[in-house]
C-alpha cells in the first residue's frame, strides 16, 4: 500500500462558478485518511503548473474520496476540467489531522468558506454534539449547506455581506455565542480552519477566553511529506525549550519565557496544530 | 547491462543521485524508495550549528519551475552524525553530505568531521543563494574558492570531495577550472539560479526573502550548457543536474558530459521519480543496443 496513488475521476461537480466537488476512486489499495489530513493532487503532468496541490479531504463515500476545491488560480483552474474517467496522481493522506475530543468537552467547529472542507469530518464524528460556526464573504462561498443542517447539534451561518444568515465574520458570531453561553468557556476544545487572518483573530478570542483548540494552517508546500521544508511556520516549543534550559548560555532575553521558537512544517508536523502554539 | 559510474574512487551502482535540499535526509523517501536502488544519496545541506531557516513563504512556483528560500534549516553537525547518519548507514547507497560554512576554516572543521565520520562524500556548497554569509560568495570569487577548495582538500582523505558550482558566474570553465586544480574530485553543477517573483495584486514579493533560487525544467537548458562548457574544461567527473524530471533528461546530461546526475525538484512532484528514471536509463540503453551506460557520457555528435 503505497500513500503515491493513481486515481480515477469519478466526477467533478461544479457547486456554483468558484467552488467544485472533486470525487476520486483510488485504482490502488490507499491509506484510510484521518480527520483534517490532506492529499497532494496532480494538477498536469505537463511541467506547468508543475507542483501537486494540496487539499484536505472531505468525505469519504462509497464512491470514493471527495474533495471541496476553490478556483484561485492557475492550478484549480485546471482542476476545474478534470473529467470524469481521467487518472491523476495522488500523494496522501499527509500530516497529522486533529486530535480527538476530550470527553467532557463540547467541540465547537469554526469553518471559513472553503475551510469547511478540512472541518467537514469533524461533523460527521462528533454530530450533534457539535456546534459549527460557518461563515463566508458572501452566499456563493457557503457550501454543502443541505448537508450539514442536518448533522450538527447548532448551525450558526454568517457572511460579511449579510447575504445569508447573520451579518458579519464568524468571528463576530463566535464572541456573541461566547457571551450568552451559559456553559464555561474551558467546556469547549475550537476546531477550526479558513484564512490566515480568521485564524489569527479566533486564536487570540480563544486564548483571551481561555479556550483550547486546534487550527488547520496553510502555506505553499511543494513536496507534502517533509522534505523540501517549503512549508515553515513559527511554532512556540515547550518540548525545545524544556531541552535548552539544560544549556547555560542561553539569551537572557529568552530566558523568561517557557517556550522556545521555532518553525515547523506544516505538512509533517501539522497541518493541524494546538491554537496557542503559533506565533502570528 | 552495466549502469555502474565513478566519481573519484566512489563507485555508483547507477548514475541517479539525489540533489541536496530535495530529498531531506531520505528518512522521508523511504516510504516510497528503496534507498537501496539508489546511485547514491545527497542530503540536505549541512552546517556546523543547526539553522532555523527563513520565514514562509519560503517557496512559490513559476513558469515550469519553482522558487525557493529555504534558508538552509539543517539540524546542524552533531545531530545529523547523532540522529540522521545512522539510519542512511542501513543502506547500502553511498552518503553524500552537502556543506555550508560562512567561513573557510568553518568549511573545513565541517569536512574533517564528516570525513572522519566515513561518509562516502563531501560536497561542498559554494553556490546556495539564500544565505546572507556563505555560500555563494565562496562560489563566485575565483580566490576564495581556490583557497577554500585547497584547504578542505588538505583534510579530507576518504570522503570523495565535490565541489558545487553556482551557475551565477559569466564564466563556469573558470571555476572548474579552479575547483579541478585546487584538488576537488568532482563537480557538481548547476545550483538553483537565483531570481525572483513579484505577486502583482499586493506589490509583494512572492518569497518572505525577495529572491530565491530557481529549480525545475525551467532551467535544464541553462544547466545543460553548463555541463558541456565544463566536460570540455575538466578531466574530473561531473554531477549534472538542473531541472531533471525524467530518464531523457539524464541521457541529455550525459551526453553534454555528466558522469551521475542528481534528481531534484522531480521528487517533490513524484515521490517515486528518482526509481522510475534508473528504469528509464535502462530503457534507453536497451533500446539503443549500449550495454554500458559509460560509453554515453559526453557523446553529444557536436560536429
Amino acid at each position: 500500500m503505497s500513500r503515491f496513488f493513481r486515481a480515477e475521476i469519478v466526477s467533478n461537480l461544479p457547486l456554483n462558478n468558484k467552488n467544485n466537488l472533486l470525487t476520486i476512486k483510488p485504482l490502488e489499495p490507499a491509506t484510510e485518511p484521518d480527520p483534517g489530513q490532506f492529499y497532494m493532487v496532480e494538477v498536469s503532468n505537463s511541467k506547468t503548473p508543475l507542483l501537486s496541490r494540496p487539499f484536505s479531504f472531505f468525505r469519504k463515500t462509497p464512491e470514493g474520496i471527495q474533495f471541496l476545491f476553490e478556483i484561485r488560480g492557475k492550478g484549480t483552474l485546471m482542476m476545474k476540467g478534470f473529467k470524469g474517467g481521467e487518472v491523476i496522481h495522488m500523494l496522501g493522506p499527509l500530516g497529522r489531522g486533529y486530535p480527538e475530543l476530550e470527553d467532557d468537552k463540547i467541540p465547537m467547529l469554526v469553518a471559513g468558506g472553503i475551510g469547511i472542507a478540512s472541518i467537514f469530518p469533524l461533523v460527521q464524528a462528533f454530530g450533534k454534539k457539535a456546534c459549527l460556526f460557518y461563515g463566508a464573504r458572501d452566499k456563493e462561498g457557503l457550501l454543502m449547506l443541505d448537508e450539514l443542517k442536518g448533522l450538527v447539534g447548532e448551525l450558526i451561518i454568517s457572511t460579511d455581506d449579510g447575504s445569508m444568515g447573520r451579518r458579519g465574520t464568524v468571528i463576530d458570531v463566535f464572541m456573541d455565542f461566547l457571551m450568552q453561553t451559559q456553559a464555561k468557556a474551558c467546556d469547549y476544545t475550537i476546531y477550526a480552519c479558513g484564512r490566515k487572518q480568521m485564524l489569527e483573530v479566533l486564536s487570540r478570542t480563544a486564548l483571551n477566553n481561555g479556550i483550547k483548540g486546534y487550527i488547520s494552517t496553510e502555506e505553499n508546500m511543494a513536496c507534502g511529506i517533509g522534505a523540501c521544508l517549503g512549508c515553515a511556520v513559527k511554532v512556540k516549543s515547550k518540548e525545545l525549550r524544556a531541552k535548552s534550559r539544560r544549556i547555560k548560555n542561553i539569551n537572557s532575553e529568552l530566558r523568561t519565557l517557557d517556550y522556545e521558537l521555532m518553525y515547523k512544517m506544516v505538512c509533517k508536523d501539522g497541518p493541524v496544530f494546538p491554537l496557542e502554539e503559533i506565533v502570528w | 547491462m552495466n549502469l555502474s559510474v565513478n566519481i573519484g574512487h566512489l563507485k555508483l551502482k547507477n548514475p541517479v543521485i539525489t540533489a541536496s535540499g530535495t530529498f531531506g535526509y531520505g528518512e522521508e523517501y523511504a516510504e516510497f524508495v528503496d534507498l537501496n536502488k539508489l546511485g547514491a544519496i545527497v542530503v540536505k545541506g549541512i552546517s556546523l550549528k543547526p539553522m532555523e531557516g527563513n520565514p514562509s513563504p519560503r517557496i512559490c512556483e513559476t513558469p515550469c519551475g519553482m522558487l525557493n528560500a529555504i534558508g538552509l534549516q539543517n539540524v546542524g553537525l552533531k545531530d545529523f552524525l547523532k540522529k540522521k547518519l545512522p539510519y542512511l548507514r542501513r543502506f547500502s547507497t553511498p552518503v553524500i553530505v552537502n556543506v555550508l560554512a560562512n567561513t573557510i576554516q568553518g568549511y573545513v572543521r565541517l569536512s574533517t568531521a564528516l570525513d572522519d565520520s566515513g561518509v562516502d562524500g563531501i560536497e561542498l556548497n559554494v553556490s546556495c543563494p539564500n544565505v546572507k554569509k556563505g555560500g555563494i560568495s565562496f562560489g563566485t570569487d575565483k580566490k576564495t574558492l581556490a583557497k577554500l577548495v585547497s584547504k578542505v582538500r588538505q583534510s579530507v582523505k576518504g570522503s570523495v570531495l565535490i565541489t558545487k558550482l553556482s551557475p551565477n558566474v559569466s564564466n563556469i570553465q573558470e571555476f572548474s577550472k579552479i575547483a579541478e586544480d585546487s584538488g576537488s574530485d568532482a563537480l557538481s553543477l548547476i545550483n538553483t539560479i537565483p531570481a525572483m517573483a513579484i505577486d502583482i495584486e499586493t506589490r509583494k514579493p512572492r518569497l518572505a526573502n525577495i529572491t530565491g533560487g530557481l529549480s525545475g525544467p525551467a532551467i535544464k537548458p541553462i544547466a545543460i550548457r553548463m555541463v558541456w562548457e565544463s566536460y570540455n574544461t575538466v578531466k574530473i567527473p561531473i554531477i549534472g543536474m538542473g531541472g531533471i524530471m525524467n530518464a531523457d533528461d539524464v541521457i541529455e546530461f550525459m551526453l553534454a558530459g555528466a558522469t551521475a546526475v542528481a534528481v531534484g525538484t522531480a521528487n517533490f512532484v513524484n515521490p517515486k521519480a528518482t526509481i522510475e528514471i534508473i528504469e528509464g536509463i535502462e530503457q534507453y540503453l536497451r533500446r539503443k543496443g549500449i550495454n554500458d551506460v559509460k560509453e554515453i557520457i559526453g557523446k553529444l555528435h557536436a560536429a
